[in-house]
């Protein structure tokens, strides 16, 4: 089944491949003209350049870290130049193989070097909202079927990323094969992962929220919430499909006994009970489309994790900020005091100074120094992590928007796709029924 | 309502939407319409020409849509409300039987049906001793050996186990049909709970409509007497029979005999094809009737996980400004489903399910009825022993046989004949009920489609005026 590949709406600059490695905070953002040229389309996007496939899946065996053997599926993909096609020569694809931990790998780096975005997730680690005959095994076939389709799907959707589709890393991702995670590691990021994580889980409390992003949080909250409970309710309601109509399965089996036995009625029953047996298979494959359809929705469950992240970093650099012009204000206050004699706020070293006498000019005139540069430092800083915080919440506003607009565009399709689901399932019904009434109209 | 109405034409209706009993439902026309003429409206049609035998005009139903003569024919075109309701699958209480006077169930010779019976109106008494339940059993008929036309009596669940047992006794060999159950053992049905009352109800009436059907039982006394006497005259009259013990041991002598003495010898091909015949029959009946029940429960699954599935999109509606559409509209589509559903359920636990009940209860019945014709060739059979081994009162044992030859010969004519309305029977009520099966899954399935369809439609207008068509799939 064909992905919808994410159409990104808002305009960035230019878009080269392999270029701009990204820093925390900043990134090419500060490369790009602010907000959105509206209507100008993604031209240079990754996507429209080349075209990504995960053809296959395949089962391996291999050691672990541990040199143990385990078993693991490996998916290959595949990428052709969109004007080799064009042009009519089909011109061998170039392909690799990467197992879902790097992938993995490579959705934490992104997530590490680009928190101002809202990173495209991945298809789930382990079948969640399995319903009975769903298997939950990752070895099952149909599951790694839809597994490989959200890669392909992930991956489109990176490549249509205005500004994630020139990271580097990400280039070399689906074309180099031995070496790339190395070079991720090279990088450092994970350190960075590791400062970001114990920051993500840190509790703290911002005194200026900005509103849109609490609103954001809590609409990310929302949309988990709604969408875990309808594929909860989904799940079930898939169950109980499936019973009504393997259970008329068994009428086939039954009408045919039931037959032999019957002169004028046994050609009816007979034929009739065919049709129960083709009735009772049908759901299969309707209940196959089904979990396409649950897998989409899934895609946007884990994105409002990824909305979260997004609004989480946005806390954390307001906090930082925060901080740092607290601490600036102290200082400045603690050289006031030390400038002019007066203590107003109460200090050990106050006291103690008081009590066993006041230091010497010499002395206050170093702290006032040092005072002083730390001051300077700070208000250095202070501007900086302004602008940092500044540039953030642009960046990440734009992120968003044009996270909106993918949202409601494939949700909406989504609905669509499943009214047309149940279309075929009615039509199914329909002729197998109106069969079944034939051959009863002649018992 | 013209297609119930035309349908009502030629044989015996097939029960097209619901309503296993065909007289119960709907009101159609004594004479057959003009075969297109049948859509709704009032029409000035033309009065056809009746195929057939001629008829006898019914009698007039005082509180239906009041004819005059000439209007007669109009009774095919009207727009009667239990038409319509037909069409909605919704529970009915038989209509009255002044209603079904209307109706002529037309068998391969068209006979005349001058016996109208209905089971309503549940009533629980409370005494000192006990609680039970009494129905109301409503008869109009046009036969001379009635005293009137119309009687309403009270009956309980007693009265009918009774009437059963008398019809078994004066004719043994007779299909005497089944009774709904003393008590239900599978499910937590209560024995007064309304669910239990209206399936025993729905049982009793059908009951006694089949012994009114029955070329011969409907002639008996009994019956008679059921139908029309007072309580208290049932009651003496019921003290008076043989009662039920005198039958008992018919039976189990039967049975007796024949697990003692395995079969009977030179039983008849044609019996032992019949019992090797409802020995599979029955097994199949009930294999059916356990999937049907089991449809009926995951149907019922499917409606409870339903009714929660649509509104999960309204509530998400709270949080989409720009999908509120598509939300509402997924979420009406997966309501009207469910109603949808609720009318297919309907349709099998009216339909489907209290036909198979009736004929897995029959499997018992014809079983004895096997028995007993069995034990009546045993009779005959010891006494030709005993002829044979006797010396003295040959004279009496040849008269006595002969008694017993006839007896014999007419056991088993009667049991061939029923057997053979018996299977024309079963095999119009089975057809009938999965003809129903299919008609209410292909109208569910419409419905369904329907309405996914229409918020289809409602959504791509949406998408080819609001935006680029061009990157649509």
């Amino acid at each position: 089944m064909e992905r919808p590949e994410a159409e990104p709406l808002s305009a960035s600059g230019s878009c080269q491949a392999g270029e701009a490695e990204a820093e925390a905070g900043s990134g090419p953002a500060a490369e790009e003209p602010g907000g959105r040229a509206a209507g100008t389309m993604m031209e240079d996007c990754l996507s429209k350049k080349i075209e990504i496939t995960v053809s296959e899946a395949e089962k391996r065996t291999g050691r672990n870290a541990m040199n143990m053997q385990e078993i693991y599926t490996a998916y290959l993909i595949e990428t052709r130049a969109v004007e080799s096609q064009t042009e009519g020569q089909c011109s061998p694809p170039d392909s690799l193989w990467r197992r879902y931990s790097e992938f993995e790998l490579l959705r934490n780096y992104l997530l590490v070097n680009y928190p101002h975005i809202v990173v495209p997730p991945l298809p789930e680690k382990r079948a969640e909202f399995v319903w009975h005959k769903l298997s939950a095994d990752n070895m099952d076939p149909d599951f790694v079927e839809r597994r490989r389709i959200g890669l392909e799907n992930f991956l489109i959707r990176v490549a249509s990323h205005p500004i994630i589709c020139q990271d580097k890393i990400f280039y070399s991702f689906l074309t180099q094969e031995g070496g790339w995670k190395e070079m991720v590691n090279e990088t450092g990021f994970q350190l960075k992962a590791e400062s970001r994580l114990k920051a993500l889980n840190a509790t703290f409390r911002v005194k200026n929220p900005d509103k849109r992003f609490t609103e954001l949080k809590h609409y990310s909250d929302e949309l988990q919430s709604v969408i875990s409970h309808l594929l909860r309710v989904r799940a079930r309601v898939a169950d109980r499909l499936y019973g009504v109509y393997k259970v008329h399965g068994n009428y086939g089996r039954v009408f045919s006994e039931w037959s032999a036995i019957e002169k004028e009625m046994g050609d009816g029953l007979q034929s009739a009970g065919h049709h129960m047996d083709v009735y009772a298979a049908s759901i299969d494959d309707i209940l196959e489309e089904e979990e396409h359809y649950a897998d989409q929705l899934k895609e946007y469950l884990f994105y409002a994790e990824a909305l979260r992240a997004v609004c989480r970093k946005h806390e954390l650099i307001q906090y930082d900020l925060e901080m740092a012009a607290q601490d600036l204000a102290s200082k400045k206050q603690q050289c006031e005091e030390l400038a002019t004699g007066t203590l107003r706020t109460f200090s050990l070293k106050g006291m103690t100074s008081k009590l066993f006498g006041q230091e010497s000019p010499e002395q206050r005139e170093g702290k006032i120094k040092v005072l002083e540069e730390q001051i300077h430092d700070g208000e250095e800083q202070l501007k900086s992590k302004n602008v940092e915080g500044r540039e953030f919440v642009k960046s990440a506003w734009a992120d968003i928007e044009r996270f909106k607009e993918q949202k409601n565009h494939d949700l909406k399709e989504a609905l669509i796709n499943y009214a047309v689901m149940q279309i075929s399932m009615c039509k199914k019904g329909i002729q197998v029924w109106t069969n079944a009434k034939e051959c009863f109209s002649k018992m | 309502a013209g297609r119930a109405a035309a349908a009502n034409r030629r044989g015996r209706r097939p029960g097209c939407h619901g309503g296993m009993e065909a007289e119960s439902r709907v009101p159609g026309p004594p004479l057959s319409g003009s075969p297109a003429g049948g859509a709704g409206g009032a029409a000035a049609a033309p009065r056809p020409s009746p195929p057939g035998a001629a008829r006898a005009p019914p009698p007039q139903p005082p509180e239906e849509l009041a004819f005059d003569d000439d209007e007669e024919d109009l009774e095919v075109f009207s727009k009667d409300t239990s038409l319509t309701e037909a069409n909605s699958f919704s529970p009915l209480i038989p209509t009255s039987p002044s209603s079904m006077i209307n109706q002529y169930k037309f068998e391969d010779e068209p006979e005349l049906k001058d016996l109208f019976i209905t089971v309503d109106d549940p009533e629980s008494h409370i005494t000192a001793i006990e609680t039970f339940i009494t129905y109301r059993v409503v008869t109009k008929t046009s036969r001379g050996e009635f005293d009137s036309s119309e009687y309403e009596v009270r009956r309980r669940y007693q009265d009918f186990v009774w009437l059963k047992s008398r019809l078994e006794e004066a004719h043994p060999t007779l299909i005497i049909p089944p009774l709904p159950e003393k008590f239900i053992m599978k499910g937590m049905v209560e024995r007064f709970s309304d669910e239990f009352i209206e399936t025993r109800r729905k049982a009793l009436h059908k009951f006694l409509n089949r012994i009114a059907e029955h070329p011969t039982l409907t002639f008996n006394e009994d019956f008679k007497i059921f139908l029309t006497a007072q309580a208290w005259e049932l009651s003496s009259h019921k003290k008076q029979g043989p009662g039920l013990f005198s039958r008992m041991g018919q039976t189990v002598r039967a049975v007796a005999s024949s697990v003692i003495g395995g079969g009977v010898k030179d039983r008849p091909d044609m019996f032992t094809d019949i019992n090797d015949y409802m020995e599979t029959f029955n097994q199949k009946i009930n294999l059916i009737d356990k999937i049907s029940q089991r449809i009926y429960k995951e149907e019922r699954g499917y409606y409870c996980e339903m009714k929660e599935y649509g509104p999960i999109h309204t509530l998400w509606c709270a949080s989409e400004e720009d999908l509120v559409d598509s939300l509402k509209g997924v979420a009406s589509c997966i309501d009207k489903c469910c109603k949808a559903t609720e009318n297919r359920m309907a349709g099998l636990s009216e339909n489907l399910l209290p036909a198979l009940h009736e004929y897995v209860l029959y499997g018992e019945i014809l079983t004895g009825v096997l028995k007993r014709r069995d034990q009546i060739q045993a009779d005959l059979d010891s006494k030709v022993d005993a002829l044979s081994n006797k010396k003295t009162e040959k004279d009496l044992l040849t008269e006595e046989i002969g008694n017993l030859e006839d007896k014999v010969e007419c056991a088993n004519n009667a049991l061939k004949a029923d057997w053979d309305r018996w299977k024309q029977n079963m095999q119009h009520d089975m057809k009938t009920a999965f003809l129903n099966v299919a008609e209410n899954n292909i109208h569910y399935y419409e419905q369904c489609l329907a309405t996914w369809e229409s918020f289809l439609t409602s959504q791509t207008v949406d998408l080819h005026l609001g935006e680029d068509s061009e990157d649509k799939p």
